[in-house]
C-alpha cells in the first residue's frame, strides 16, 4: 500500500471518530446547563447516569441489550440515508416487526425450535421490510414524501397494535394488556446468565458488519449510494432510482423490523403497547452520529444504549425526570452537524 | 323524525372540525412560508410542542393567557433563530436538523413539565379562553352553533389567513419571498437577500408553528400534557402540500383534516359504534396517507426547497 493512500485513509477515519468525540461533550455540557438551570446538580445528575451504565457487569450487559434495538435500526437507517430516503418510519416497522414476530411465536408455537426460531425473526424482519416499502412504493408511484408517510404509518402501526393487545391477541387471564408469552422454543439463548443479554447483541454486529460490506463492497451498494448522492447522475449512469429507493427502504424496514423480532424473542417475550420506547427514533441520531456507517452504529448504539439505561438509573437516584436523553439525542445531532460545517470551513480555509 | 338526530350530530362534529382544525392552520400557513421561501422545517411537531408548553406554563403561573401567547411566540421566534442558523447559514441538512428540532421539542418539553409541574401528581388545569359567541349570529339555527360560538383563537385563523394571503401575493415581501424559493440565484442578482428572506420565512413559520402549539393548551384544552400535539405538525406538513402552498389552500385542507378529528372523537363518544378505537384514533393519519396519493403531482413544490443556497 502507498503512503499517501494510506494516510488518507487514515485520516478519513480519524475524522468519523472525532465527530462523535467532539459532539457528544457538547451536548452534554448543554444538558447540563438545562439541569442547572432546572435546579438539578449536573454532576450529581451524570453521576447517577455513569454509575447506571457501568457500575458492574450486570449493568454493563443491560447496556448491551437496550443497545440491540438500536444497533439494528441504526444499521438499517444508515442505508436510507445513504440513499437519501428520509426514513423515519423505523418506530412503526419495528411495531410491525415484533407483531408479527409474536404472531408466529404464539400461533405457530408447535413447531420445533430449530425452525420456529428462526421463522420468528424471518417473518419479523419481512414485515418491518413491507411497512418500508409501502413508503417506497408511495414516494414511486404518487410522489408522496416518505418523511410524511412514513410518520403517518408510524401511528398506524402503533394503533395496530394497541388494538391487537387490548382486543384479539389479549392474554385471557391476565391483568394488563398484553399478549401471551411467544412458545419457549422461540426464545433466543441468554448466554451470560444471570443478566439478560442474549444472542440477539452478535446477530445485530454480525449484521452490522454485512451491511457494511453490501453499501461500501459490493456493486448493490454502490449503486444505493449513488442514487444517495445524485439521483440525476445516478439515472444518467443507467442506475434505476426507484427501484433502488425501495431496495433501501426494503433493507431500513427490514431491519428495524427485525429489531422488533430479536426484542420479542430475546427480551420480552410478549407483545404489549409500549414495546418500544421511542427505539425508532434514537436509531436516527444513532446513525447520524455516525456519518450513517453501518459499523459505526456498533459504537453509537452502545453508547445510546448506556445513555438511555443511564437516564433510567438517574430518573431513581436523583430524581432527574429521564426523557432528557430525548432532548440530549437531539444535541447531539446538531452538535455533529456543526461539527461537520466547523470542519468544512477548516477546510476551505486550508485551501 | 330521523333527521335531528343526524343533523345534531353533524352540528356538533362540524363546530368541533373547526376547533380541531386551528392549530393545524397556524402551523401550516406558517410552514407556507418556510417551504415558499425555499426551506423545509420537519421540526415543526417539536417546535409545537415547545410553544404548547411555554403558553401554558406562563398562563398558569401569571394567570394571563395573552402573556401565555407572548411566551409561546417567544419560544417560536427561538426556535426559529436556531433552525435558520443551522438550515440556512451552516446549510446542513434541512430533514436532518427538522429531526433533531423534533426530538429536543418532545424531550424538553416533558422533562420541564415533569420538573415543574407533575411533582405535584395534581392536573394543573388554567382558565381557557372561553368561547365568544357574536351576536344575533349565533342564535341562527344550526349555524350559529357551527360558526360563530368558538373563541378567539379559532376565529383568529380567518385573519391570518387573509393576512398571509395578501403578503404572500400583494406585497413586495410575498414576492421576494417565492422568488428566493423559486430561484434564488435569480432572485440574488436582482438584489434580494436570500439568507435574510429565508431567515423571515423560518421565523414566520416557527412563530405560527408555536402558536398553534399553544392553542393547544391555551384554547383547545386547559392543560399541558406530554406529546400533546400527537402528529399535528407532521399533519401540517402534508396540509402544506395538500393545499399547494397557498395559505387558503392550507386552511381548507386544514378543515379537512380537522373533520376527520372532529368525527373520529364524535364516534368514540357513540356507544352503538363497535369500531375498536383504536382504528378511529388511527383515522387522520390513514386519511393522511390517502390524501397524499390522490394528488398525483398536481400542484407544484417550490423549485429549491430544501436546497440550501449558495
Amino acid at each position: 500500500m502507498d503512503w499517501v493512500g494510506f494516510r488518507a485513509r487514515l485520516g478519513k477515519q480519524l475524522r468519523s471518530v472525532w465527530t462523535p468525540l467532539i459532539a457528544i461533550p457538547i451536548s452534554l455540557l448543554i444538558g447540563a446547563v438545562i439541569l442547572l438551570l432546572s435546579g438539578y446538580d449536573p454532576i450529581a445528575a451524570y453521576q447517577a447516569m455513569w454509575q447506571g451504565a457501568f457500575k458492574d457487569r450486570v449493568a454493563v450487559t443491560e447496556v448491551l441489550v437496550k443497545a440491540t434495538p438500536l444497533i439494528f435500526i441504526g444499521a438499517g437507517l444508515a442505508v436510507a440515508f445513504r440513499c437519501s430516503i428520509w426514513n423515519i418510519g423505523a418506530e412503526g416497522q419495528f411495531y410491525v416487526g415484533a407483531v408479527l414476530a409474536t404472531v408466529v411465536g404464539i400461533y405457530l408455537g408447535n413447531l420445533p425450535g430449530v425452525i420456529l426460531m428462526p421463522l420468528v425473526l424471518v417473518v419479523g424482519m419481512a414485515g418491518g421490510a413491507l411497512w418500508g416499502m409501502l413508503a417506497a412504493y408511495l414516494k414511486n408511484r404518487f410522489g408522496a414524501s416518505e418523511v410524511v408517510t412514513t410518520i403517518m404509518l408510524n401511528y398506524i402501526a402503533v394503533y395496530i397494535t394497541g388494538y391487537l393487545v387490548t382486543g384479539p391477541m389479549i392474554e385471557t387471564k391476565g391483568l394488563f394488556a398484553q399478549t401471551p408469552k411467544i412458545s419457549e422454543s422461540a426464545w433466543l439463548p441468554r448466554f451470560l446468565p444471570p443478566t439478560r443479554l442474549h444472542i440477539g447483541f452478535i446477530l445485530a454486529i454480525v449484521f452490522c458488519i454485512v451491511l457494511y460490506i453490501l453499501v461500501f463492497k459490493t456493486s448493490v451498494g454502490f449503486a444505493i449510494r449513488a442514487v444517495g448522492f445524485n439521483p440525476d447522475a445516478a439515472r444518467y449512469a443507467s442506475i434505476n432510482v426507484r427501484s433502488n429507493i425501495l431496495l433501501a427502504m426494503a433493507i431500513s424496514g427490514g431491519a428495524a423490523g427485525l429489531g422488533g423480532a430479536v426484542e420479542v424473542a430475546g427480551i420480552s417475550y410478549r407483545l404489549y403497547q409500549l414495546i418500544s420506547p421511542g427505539y425508532g427514533f434514537d436509531g436516527i441520531a444513532v446513525s447520524l452520529l455516525v456519518g450513517n456507517n453501518p459499523l459505526g452504529v456498533i459504537f453509537s448504539g452502545i453508547l445510546f444504549g448506556a445513555l438511555r439505561s443511564g437516564a433510567e438509573v438517574m430518573q431513581l437516584s436523583a430524581k432527574v425526570p429521564s426523557v432528557l436523553v430525548f432532548a440530549i439525542q437531539g444535541l447531539v445531532i446538531l452538535s455533529v452537524v456543526a461539527t461537520g460545517a466547523y470542519r468544512a470551513v477548516v477546510r476551505e480555509k486550508e485551501e | 323524525m330521523e333527521l335531528m338526530p343526524a343533523l345534531l350530530f353533524l352540528q356538533s362534529m362540524l363546530a368541533a372540525t373547526w376547533r380541531m382544525a386551528t392549530p393545524i392552520i397556524y402551523a401550516a400557513v406558517g410552514e407556507v412560508f418556510t417551504e415558499r421561501s425555499g426551506v423545509l422545517n420537519i421540526g415543526l411537531e417539536g417546535i409545537m410542542l415547545i410553544g404548547a408548553f411555554a403558553g401554558y406554563s406562563v398562563a398558569y403561573e401569571t394567570g394571563s393567557l395573552v402573556l401565555g401567547l407572548l411566551a409561546a411566540l417567544l419560544s417560536g421566534l427561538l426556535s426559529g433563530l436556531i433552525f435558520a442558523i443551522f438550515t440556512v447559514s451552516v446549510k446542513a441538512n434541512q430533514i436532518v436538523v427538522g429531526a433533531a428540532f423534533n426530538m429536543i421539542g418532545m424531550g424538553l418539553s416533558a422533562f420541564l413539565y415533569r420538573t415543574i409541574y407533575s411533582q405535584s401528581g395534581k392536573v394543573l388545569s388554567l382558565q381557557p379562553f372561553r368561547p365568544l359567541d357574536l351576536p344575533v349570529l349565533s342564535n341562527i339555527p344550526f349555524f350559529g352553533e357551527v360558526l360563530f360560538r368558538h373563541n378567539i383563537v379559532v376565529y383568529g385563523t380567518l385573519l391570518l389567513t387573509l393576512i398571509a394571503s395578501f403578503v404572500l401575493y400583494r406585497t413586495a415581501f410575498g414576492l421576494s419571498l417565492r422568488s428566493v424559493g423559486e430561484h434564488p440565484k435569480a432572485a440574488d442578482t436582482t438584489g434580494i437577500n436570500v439568507p435574510a428572506t429565508r431567515y423571515v420565512g423560518v421565523l414566520i413559520g416557527t412563530v405560527l408553528a408555536a402558536l398553534g402549539g399553544a392553542s393547544l393548551t391555551l384554547a383547545y384544552s386547559d392543560q399541558f400534557v406530554e406529546g400533546i400535539v400527537t402528529g399535528r405538525g407532521f399533519i401540517a406538513l402534508a396540509v402544506v402540500v395538500f393545499g399547494s402552498w397557498s395559505p387558503w389552500g392550507a386552511f381548507g385542507a386544514s378543515l379537512l383534516f380537522g373533520s376527520f378529528y372532529a368525527l373520529q372523537l364524535r364516534l368514540q363518544a357513540m356507544p352503538e359504534v363497535v369500531i375498536p378505537y383504536q382504528f378511529l384514533q388511527a383515522l387522520p393519519y390513514l386519511a393522511t396517507l390517502l390524501v397524499l396519493i390522490s394528488l398525483t403531482r398536481r400542484a407544484r413544490a417550490p423549485r429549491a426547497l430544501g436546497v440550501p443556497y449558495p
